[in-house]
């Protein structure tokens, strides 16, 4: 029984410890993860948020999400680690180190600017008129109106970007780059299958996990929690 | 004439051919490439006549998993919580460790490709469905039910086209991830367009990655457009509106 297997792989100290052990692995990609979600929140937040103040760029803002989804994340992998940036080591962040991370970023981008766009502009424009009406200033309207009831969507978007982020770090194994699908193309290479389980079971529990904290932070962050949720269930993906 | 001597003629007829054919070897190894798209015209055809029918064939059995979810769905909060839920649950798995989860089951094989796919799309589908009934006004309702229509014709008649444009709009958006998610499909031998980019990765073949991720791209946006077409051409009603 093939699960039997995979248990007794993933119990195994020797699969985790060593240059080529899980433990490596897990630590190169959830440093991957935090860091081109880390920059892709401090490069696209002010911009997204700045843009929806002013409501301007709102096509630009929606449209990076379409071609986002558009573009194979494998195919960015593959051009930017043959191209210019390289296969070479980059400290932590192990073979392919900068392409890999490059990748990320471009894809961790799209979700946090489209939903942090998004969440300015769903903020009631009653509520922004009646801050200018208390004398509110436009500085002041962004910091104690808009931020605050956007902040669930930004989250929402930064969520999404960790969802991303971790399934494209998985993929740079392919292209001998860092992170746990090496776990899974080394049993792919090696013809074991329980090998290949264990690691995709690893990969998939971590990403669930994720979700679910980052789904947590988003609920309590939300200053009308039960309204908004329900609305959310209900809105269409468009 | 014998084949020999027009094979002859050819090359006489077209000298530069060999330096144009340099471009994608080495050392120039160029990512952009004509010689490459006309002598290896027969790898690609078959990647991406692969690719297109993965991409088919998986969102239509989204599709087809979606629409009774959907439905089962909307009888109580519980379902829907459940449906949705698991839908999310699954969306978050990344496609390479979806596929190597499925193997013991599928080995490898299309299938392995096309049911991982089409549970990805169910997150986008079963949400669009729902929300394009749930938008349906109950005025129009009562008038169905008034001109004696019973659940299944009501469903058929007056719900199913007023939510076309809201599950179009999800069938297009489940689309166009599929068609950039087969790739990954490499890892287990079916991977269409993606199998060109794993096979030249070890390579450096730059013109072929090129051309894969090329493709890749324009036939999303091909799928896209397509399915807008289809749209519009079964709502006439919404022209007029745009």
């Amino acid at each position: 029984m093939i699960w039997a297997d995979v248990w007794a792989y993933l119990t195994d100290g020797a699969n985790w410890s060593g240059n080529q052990g899980m433990a490596v692995y897990l630590v190169q990609q959830l440093l991957l993860t935090a860091t081109s979600v880390a920059v892709a929140a401090v490069v696209g937040l002010p911009l997204a948020l700045w843009l929806g103040h002013l409501g301007r760029g709102g096509a630009l803002a929606i449209n990076i999400s379409n071609v986002g989804r558009a573009v194979p994340t494998f195919a960015v992998l593959v051009i930017l680690s043959v191209g210019p940036l390289g296969i070479d080591e980059l400290g932590p962040y192990g073979r392919a180190g900068l392409a890999t991370l490059a990748s990320l970023l471009l894809f961790a981008l799209p979700p946090i600017v489209t939903n942090a766009y998004v969440g300015m502009r769903e903020v009631d424009r009653d509520v922004v008129e009646s801050a200018r009406g208390m004398g509110m200033r436009g500085g002041e309207v962004f910091r104690r109106v808009e931020l605050p009831l956007s902040l669930p969507l930004v989250v929402t978007g930064m969520r999404l970007a960790v969802v991303q982020v971790w399934a494209t770090a998985t993929i740079a194994a392919l292209v001998a780059g860092p992170g746990l699908g090496n776990v899974v193309t080394q049993g792919f290479t090696s013809n074991d299958t329980a090998q290949v389980v264990a690691g995709a079971l690893l990969i998939a529990v971590i990403a669930v996990v994720l979700e679910g904290a980052m789904a947590g932070l988003e609920r309590l962050l939300d200053p009308r929690r039960a309204a908004r949720t329900a609305a959310r269930r209900d809105r269409a993906v468009t | 004439m014998g084949a020999l001597a027009s094979h002859a003629a050819t090359l006489a007829a077209l000298p530069s051919i060999d330096t144009s054919r340099d471009c994608y070897t080495f050392p120039a190894n160029n990512w952009f490439c004509p010689a490459y798209l006309s002598d290896y015209s027969s790898e690609i055809t078959t990647q991406l006549t692969e690719h297109v029918w993965i991409t088919v064939v998986s969102v239509l059995l989204g599709a087809v998993i979606a629409f009774p979810l959907a439905l089962l769905a909307r009888r109580s909060a519980s379902a829907a919580g459940f449906v949705l839920g698991s839908s999310t649950v699954i969306y978050t798995i990344p496609s390479l460790a979806m596929f190597s989860l499925l193997l013991p089951y599928t080995g490898i094989s299309p299938w392995t490709v096309v049911i991982g796919l089409a549970l990805y799309t169910l997150t986008i589908l079963v949400r669009n469905i729902l929300a394009g009934l749930s938008a349906v006004p109950d005025e129009v309702l009562e008038a169905g039910r008034g001109l004696g229509y019973g659940p299944a014709k009501l469903l058929l008649r007056v719900e199913l086209p007023l939510a076309l444009p809201v599950i179009m709009a999800g069938l297009r958006v489940a689309t166009v991830s599929t068609v950039a998610l087969v790739t990954v499909g490499a890892i287990v031998g079916n991977g269409g367009l993606g199998k060109l980019l794993l096979l030249a990765v070890d390579s450096d073949f730059k013109a072929q990655i090129l051309t894969a991720s090329v493709l890749c791209v324009l036939l999303a946006i091909a799928f896209d457009v397509l399915l807008l077409g289809t749209q519009r051409l079964f709502t006439p009603w919404q022209r007029a509106r745009v």
